[in-house]
């Protein structure tokens, strides 16, 4: 039988974090809690943040549940995440100006070869291009489990358009205004920074060719888009425009926005669009969201790109495995936070051991998402096992295997009352002339009792999380 | 060798369009084979937009025309010196890692049928040769014919034809030389047609083929010859795509019809300089 940390309980000890949220919980009715409970569903909707998180799909109009009880990290332990959150960060992006680059790191023999310039998220296109400042992700969302007091790992990497942070924000906002003692009552550092910094990295990327005050708007697919909340939120809490591809044009050097008081040169785009669909000059001809031309613009310097094209081959399932590579290659540090031991099923050896306990394994799609696509072997039926047997000795290179990780628990508000349920972590780590992280982040919770996978799409829901100030 | 050439892309629209935006891989490559004594490129009302050389060793020019315009015709003018290298690419500054080539796309994707041209084929002689004996098979394998495929033929439906232009050839040749763990990528250019040998277009495509030791080399099935002094090399990509001379989207409602002319002439000034 397994056993997991509880985050607030030791035995019969509330843990110190957890402390101030003791009597809260003891002394909250259950006719309250559902009355709170209801009260913050109906902000929620009223708000209108209603869209799958990390694009997941599903039912646009669903709301994620929303759960109560927060989620609480200490001084001391914020302050090693946020060393290693933001080691990663930079690692990742010194890996991506080294493989549009000299490619260093495949030259040392670091990583294979194979795994950087035959993967399909490796742009030809922006070879031998070094954006402003040398970065590449600008936003990296890092996931993150913990298994006990000190042990945390990392799941995976972000580096395109980590979607999510809209709920950190939101879900803050509503606690805060359901229950303005819990924020009188503990020190808690506040994440409302976060559109500021994001807009203060955006600018201070803005090309060469940028003079004066940047103008930056954000690219969004449009409104049918599962994420269009989470643009148009960050658009107004930044005050930039919302733009689509066809509010945009390009012209001589330059790409301008379409406005009421005419045409207004854009300097940097925050896109929440693909790289393939950016622009059918240079991606797929048949894209109707992007601008024809941008690409063009954006490699002679007349405006920037966040993330910039081709960013996504750092945050490959396949390439995840050799971060803690790239930690010791480019900045010649340990890793503060570990990778999950992962297998390659492409690897004979691997694909072996991964075959042989597929029952104690966790299975992922090399490029799936959204815990779509994956086998928990201690949860699977046995059709479900022998189904991933077929597609793994099939096509080995599609798969990598973890094992199967004891996630942590906290206190959530469950129908009987409060019970222990897994979580995770995704913090969001902004890089442009500074490395920045709001202390926080999304926690996703799974609610249903047992269940290791968070996902919205699969019954999870989301918490505010706290990191208490020293 | 000096070559002229004259090249005129000109579209009209049955309506005015309210803007043109173009990208260019038009300006002949730089290394050992060629020098260019003289290059224009002219769009009609274009405004000249950003330009660079990419990682591929390409130059591109962005341009946009705004209108409303019904016709707009693209003028590329030129005197390109060469010289026979046998094909090979000396002297190509690019920082794309060959191994890129060795992607799969749709136009180039090596099925059965493509892969059973390379079956029996002798590996034992090396890269170079195995790479000509894979031009040759191409070459048997697909037989001269305008009109036969058109600009969106995949290696895959070249092959169960039996029958395509340059761009086919090309695109069969690379899916081998892949399959076969070779980066292979499409090469644009000009060609000097013979003036007794086959006709082929002018405006001209083929495979460049990455051999170990050796770096990039030409191969022109269609022509079953590696590029020499006719010819002019401009762009390079995955595929015909992926290394468009010209892409380019127009806005407003009319339709486009194109006509592309090209000529490439040995330049009287070559025949008075070897009569000197």
């Amino acid at each position: 039988m397994t056993t997991y940390f509880n985050e607030m309980f030791l035995g019969n000890k509330v843990r110190e974090p957890y402390r101030g949220l003791k009597d809260w919980m003891a002394t909250m009715p259950a006719e309250l809690r559902q009355m709170k409970q209801a009260e913050a569903e109906d902000l929620f909707r009223r708000i209108g943040i209603t869209f799958a998180v990390y694009g997941e799909g599903g039912d646009p109009d669903r709301l994620i549940p929303f759960d109560m009880f927060p989620r609480v990290f200490s001084a001391q332990e914020w302050f090693k995440l946020e060393r290693g959150i933001k080691q990663r960060a930079r690692a990742l992006n010194a890996f991506l100006v080294d493989v549009y680059g000299r490619g260093e790191i495949v030259r040392a023999g670091r990583i294979p070869a194979h795994l950087v310039y035959q993967n399909e998220a490796y742009e030809k296109a922006v070879v031998g291009f070094v954006p402003p400042k040398g970065v590449y992700s600008h936003i990296v969302g890092i996931d993150l489990v913990r298994t006990g007091p000190d042990e945390f790992f990392v799941l995976e990497d972000n580096c395109r358009t980590p979607s999510g942070v809209s709920y950190m924000l939101e879900n803050r906002e509503i606690m805060m205004r359901m229950f303005p003692d819990l924020f009188r009552e503990n020190r808690i550092e506040p994440v409302d920074s976060y559109p500021e910094l994001l807009r203060h990295t955006l600018a201070s990327v803005a090309p060469s060719k940028c003079n004066g005050d940047p103008t930056i708007a954000i690219l969004t697919p449009g409104h049918f888009n599962s994420a269009y909340y989470e643009h148009s939120f960050l658009a107004d809490l930044m005050g930039v425009e919302l733009v689509e591809g066809q509010d945009l044009f390009v012209e001589g050097e330059f790409v301008y926005m379409r406005t009421t008081e005419g045409p207004k040169r854009l300097d940097v785009i925050y896109r929440r669009i693909d790289d393939a669909f950016i622009d059918p000059l240079c991606f797929r001809p048949d894209s109707m969201l992007g601008v024809p031309g941008l690409m063009d613009v954006y490699r002679s310097g007349g405006v920037s790109i966040c993330s910039a094209p081709g960013a996504g081959v750092a945050d490959d399932k396949a390439v995840y495995t050799f971060v803690p590579e790239m930690i010791r290659f480019y900045l010649g540090e340990e890793p503060i936070l570990n990778n999950v031991p992962t297998w390659q099923c492409g690897k004979a050896d691997d694909c072996k051991y991964v075959l042989d306990h597929l029952n104690e394994l966790v299975v992922k799609e090399v490029h799936g998402s959204g815990g779509y696509g994956m086998l928990v072997g201690p949860k699977a039926t046995k059709e479900m096992v022998e189904t991933f047997r077929a597609k793994i000795t099939s096509h080995p290179e599609n798969y990598i295997a973890q094992p199967t990780l004891a996630l942590s628990t906290t206190p959530t508000f469950v129908e009987e009352g409060v019970a222990p349920r897994h979580v995770d972590l995704r913090p969001y780590c902004l890089v442009g002339e500074r490395i920045e992280l709001v202390p926080g982040g999304l926690t996703r919770v799974a609610l249903t009792e047992g269940s290791l996978v968070v996902n919205s799409s699969q019954g999870g829901g989301v918490k505010d999380t706290w990191v208490l100030a020293e | 060798m000096l070559l002229k050439v004259h090249h005129t892309t000109r579209y009209s629209y049955d309506a005015p369009v309210r803007t043109l935006v173009q990208s260019h891989r038009m300006m002949p490559s730089v290394f050992e084979g060629q020098k260019v004594l003289n290059w224009e490129v002219s769009v009609t009302s274009g405004q000249k937009g950003g330009g660079f050389r990419d990682g591929a060793g390409d130059w591109i020019q962005a341009w946009t025309v705004i209108g409303p315009v019904s016709e707009v015709e693209v003028v590329v003018q030129g005197l390109v010196e060469t010289v026979d290298l046998a094909g090979v690419l000396r002297g190509h500054r690019e920082t794309v890692c060959p191994d890129v080539y060795l992607r799969e796309t749709h136009l180039t994707y090596a099925d059965d049928k493509v892969q059973a041209l390379a079956a029996g084929v002798d590996h034992g002689s090396g890269p170079l040769s195995l790479a000509h004996a894979l031009s040759h098979r191409v070459a048997e394998a697909i037989t001269y014919r305008p009109g036969a495929t058109d600009a969106a033929t995949s290696a895959s439906e070249a092959v169960e034809r039996g029958e395509g232009v340059c761009q086919d050839h090309a695109h069969v040749l690379i899916a081998l030389a892949k399959a076969l763990g070779m980066p292979a990528r499409y090469v644009s250019g000009y060609l000097l047609a013979d003036s007794d040998g086959v006709a082929h277009e002018a405006a001209h495509a083929w495979a460049e083929v990455y051999v170990k030791d050796l770096g990039w080399v030409g191969f022109d099935p269609a022509n079953e010859c590696c590029p020499d002094d006719r010819y002019i090399r401009v762009g390079s990509g995955f595929d015909a795509q992926d290394a468009a001379p010209i892409r380019g989207i127009a806005r407003g409602p009319g339709e486009e019809s194109l006509v592309v002319t090209v000529k490439v002439e040995e330049s009287a000034q070559t025949q008075a300089q070897s009569q000197q």
